[in-house]
Parts: structure tokens; sequence; C-alpha cells
């Protein structure tokens, strides 16, 4: 199980992920990211605001394994992308969440939760990663932790491609911030509990700041970028 | 693990994983150093062949459309059938490591047009950068003989293991001392049979040897796909 689950912590996994910035490139373009710091004041508020919102839909998909395929995918699908205001964003979650059921379908071809998902157009990112997650045996926890880990890697990445940042500088900033990744998956994997126990989306969160939405949508207009998000 | 073994595929991204005994479209990459004239070729390939096949093409420049505005802005394909695709400054992941982002556009593509031939092109990249044949069913690599002529000599995966090599703007060797003999013997030597064709795209852009070649695997494919 353990090593299942690794394979879709790992960066490398194809999911599509290396060309997304988690945001960073529009704030590096306008000058408002430009080093270590900047980076892990931006994380910070990200792990806290999408990070708890991503940690915890991915946990509902984790936890509501035993119900696919009469998972009623179209109501959560629904509840994150009202909690997701730009729409560049719920693209670019949909076209990431795409990519990953392609690899994880291949991965777990027998799994009853991943073969429910072809019915699904796009969906959402964290929702496929948390029926991965299951489909890898691991739990809702971990799940979560998987979603937060990815929000924050793919940022820090792409960080150290556009800015030449040092490498080992931004992984120190990531273990840095572990702890607080920590607390917020917990917080968002027992917020997923409740809310799959009581068959309700509103309890799952809605944080976010407005700048990466606003940031996204800049981006999205962009005429040259290096990163598609 | 062989090319056409790729097991299951879910019922939504069929398309673009299907072994190819399962589709009629033949997918050609094309890939080499920047500056070594994959675009043109790209677009030569699609003056020459598209009023034949139906013809569609993925960029993946480091600068997202600027492949794609050159196709346009010559005019060789309609809008509709160029896709980019972005690779977050690693141009080689994007067609070998993690092929997600390709296989999208492929697929979509494929969906709105159902091409016989799709032209994969990289963005510009070093000698390292390969296709993988998860994406592609055979790759074009091209260099020019300005980079000098002891590229072929050097090799790497590009050079010595893509199905066609390219050496393309023969009519700079005597600008540059670049001795184009050196340079067929280097190739043959670490190409092991695979062919080697020169080409000068400014000179003579319908670039016959290379649409024959791409003739000839849509000829080898096109059985395959009967059986």
């Amino acid at each position: 199980m353990l090593t299942s689950v690794l394979l879709l912590a790992d960066s490398r996994l194809p999911s599509g992920g290396h060309g997304h910035s988690g945001g960073v490139e529009a704030l590096v373009e306008r000058g408002l990211l430009a080093d270590v710091n900047d980076l892990t004041c931006f994380l910070n508020g990200r792990v806290r605001t999408a990070g708890l919102v991503v940690g915890a839909f991915a946990a509902v998909a984790a936890l509501s394994r035993q119900e696919w395929p009469r998972w009623d995918w179209e109501r959560w699908d629904a509840a994150l992308d009202v909690r997701t205001t730009s729409s560049a964003l719920r693209e670019v979650s949909r076209a990431q969440g795409s990519a990953l059921r392609r690899t994880v379908r291949l991965a777990w071809p027998d799994d009853p939760g991943l073969r429910g998902l072809d019915d699904i157009d796009q969906p959402h990112h964290p929702l496929v990663l948390g029926a991965a997650v299951a489909a890898a045996g691991g739990g809702h926890e971990q799940a979560a932790a998987l979603a937060v880990h990815h929000l924050v890697g793919g940022a820090a990445a792409a960080a150290v491609r556009l800015l030449g940042l040092d490498p080992l500088r931004v992984t120190a900033a990531q273990a840095g911030l572990a702890p607080l990744a920590d607390d917020v998956t917990a917080q968002a994997a027992s917020i997923a509990a409740r809310a799959v126990a009581d068959d309700d989306s509103d309890l799952l969160p809605a944080d976010t700041t407005p700048m990466p939405e606003i940031m996204a949508e800049l981006h999205a207009a962009e005429e040259v970028t290096l990163f598609a998000s | 693990m062989h090319r056409d073994d790729l097991g299951a595929e879910p019922r939504g991204t069929a398309l673009a994983v299907a072994g190819r005994r399962d589709r009629r479209n033949l997918r050609i990459g094309i890939g080499g150093p920047v500056g070594g004239g994959k675009t043109a070729l790209v677009a030569a390939l699609c003056a020459q062949l598209r009023d034949e096949l139906s013809v569609v093409v993925v960029t993946n420049d480091i600068y997202t459309e600027e492949d794609a505005e050159f196709l346009r802005r010559h005019a060789v394909l309609p809008d509709d059938r160029i896709r980019a695709v972005r690779t977050g400054c690693c141009p080689h992941t994007a067609i070998r490591d993690d092929i997600t982002a390709n296989l999208a556009a492929v697929e979509e593509l494929i969906t709105a047009h159902d091409p016989d031939l799709v032209l994969v092109e990289s963005g510009g990249d070093n000698l390292t950068a390969t296709f993988s044949y998860g994406l592609v069913d055979v790759q074009i690599f091209v260099v020019d003989v300005a980079g000098g002529d002891k590229v072929p000599r050097k090799g790497g995966p590009g050079v010595s293991r893509s199905d066609l090599l390219v050496i393309n703007k023969t009519d700079l060797a005597p600008l540059v001392g670049a001795d184009l003999a050196v340079m067929r013997a280097d190739a043959e030597r670490v190409r092991a049979g695979r062919p080697t064709v020169f080409t000068s795209l400014r000179e003579a852009p319908q670039v016959p040897d290379v649409v024959r070649w791409v003739r000839a695997q849509l000829a080898t494919w096109r059985p395959v796909q009967a059986m």
C-alpha cells in the first residue's frame, strides 16, 4: 500500500503537473514573487486556503470509495466548482484531473472507484486524486496530505525553474511548511469525514484569497506564458 | 514494454492511448535542438500533404503559442487544426516523461478532425531529447549543419535512435566550415542502419526526401490498421 501511495506522491507521476506553476508564474511576471521568502509567504497562504479546500475534497473522494459506482459524483464536483471562483482555475483543475485519471486508470485498471470516473467528462483534480489514493490502498488523510503536498510541490518547482532559486533552499522552505501542511491536512480530513457522514457538501471549506484567483484570470489571458497556469 | 502493449484503457481516454493497431491516424514526433528547422519542416510537410491527407499539428514551443502562430501566419493549416501545449520550462518532460498534456491535445484534435496524420512538434531542446513512443509512432530528429559537423558524432538518443535524422541547412555548410561527408559518415556509424537525409528548407522547401519517408510510413501503417 505504501509504495502505491508514494507513486501518487511523486512529482514525476505523469499527470500534467509539470506544466502548471500553481499561480507562481503570474506573480513572478509582475514582480510580486522574487525570492525564497516570497515563495514561503505565498505557499503559507495557499496551504491555509486552497490547501484546506483541495485536501478536504480529496479526502471526500477517498472516503466515498465504498459507495462507488453509485456515488453522487456530480454533487461533490459541483461543490468544488462553486468554491473555485476563477473559471480559469476551474479549467485547470479539470484538465489536471483528466490527466491524472488517464494515468491512474491504467495503473489500477480494475478498481471500481476509478472505473466510475470514466463517465465524468472532466473531473476535478482533488477528486481524482482522492479516488486514486483509495485505489492505491491509502486512507482519506493520505488523500488530503497528497493534495496539499502537490499544491506546494508544484508551485515550488515552478519557482525554481522561473527564478533560478536555489533548489536546496526551496526544499528547506517546504520542510519548514510541513508542520502547517500536516495541521491543514488533519483539519481537511476531519471536515471531510463529517461532510461524508452527514452527506452534506455544504460542510466543506471554501477558504480562498482574491489574489491567486485574479492572477489565474490574468495568466489565462496572457499571450506568452511558460506554464499553463 | 512493447509500444503496442498498453493494456486496458479508460473509455473516455481510449483514443489517445490505444495501441497503434486500434487507430487509423499515424503520429509523427518532430524534435531537435533550437533553431534547427523543426517548425519550418512541419510547415513544409503540411503544405505538401494537406491536399491529400487530413493533417493536424500539436506544438510544444517553450513560448507556448509561438510555433502555432508561425504555422497560422504561413497559413499552412486552418487554426482549428493546430494546438499548442505549454510545457512549464521543460519541453522534454512534456514529450517524454509526462505526455498527458500532449495526449489530451492529440485526442482533442482527433475527436474534432479524425486525421490521417498527427504531427507533434517538440519545443527546441538539446541532443538528449526524445519522444516517448506512448505519444508518437515514429519520430524525426532535426539538427542543422550550423551547429557544427561534430553533432552526429556526439550522438545522443535523438541523433542515434530517431526513426529519421534530418540534417538541415546544408546551404550553410560552406559558410560555417561544416563537412557534410563527415556528418554523413558519423550519422551512419551511430544510427545502425536508420535513415538520414540532408535538407535545405530554404533551397528546397518541398523537402522531397522527408515527404517520401512520411509517405512510406503511412503506407506501412495502413495495412496494419486494416487487420
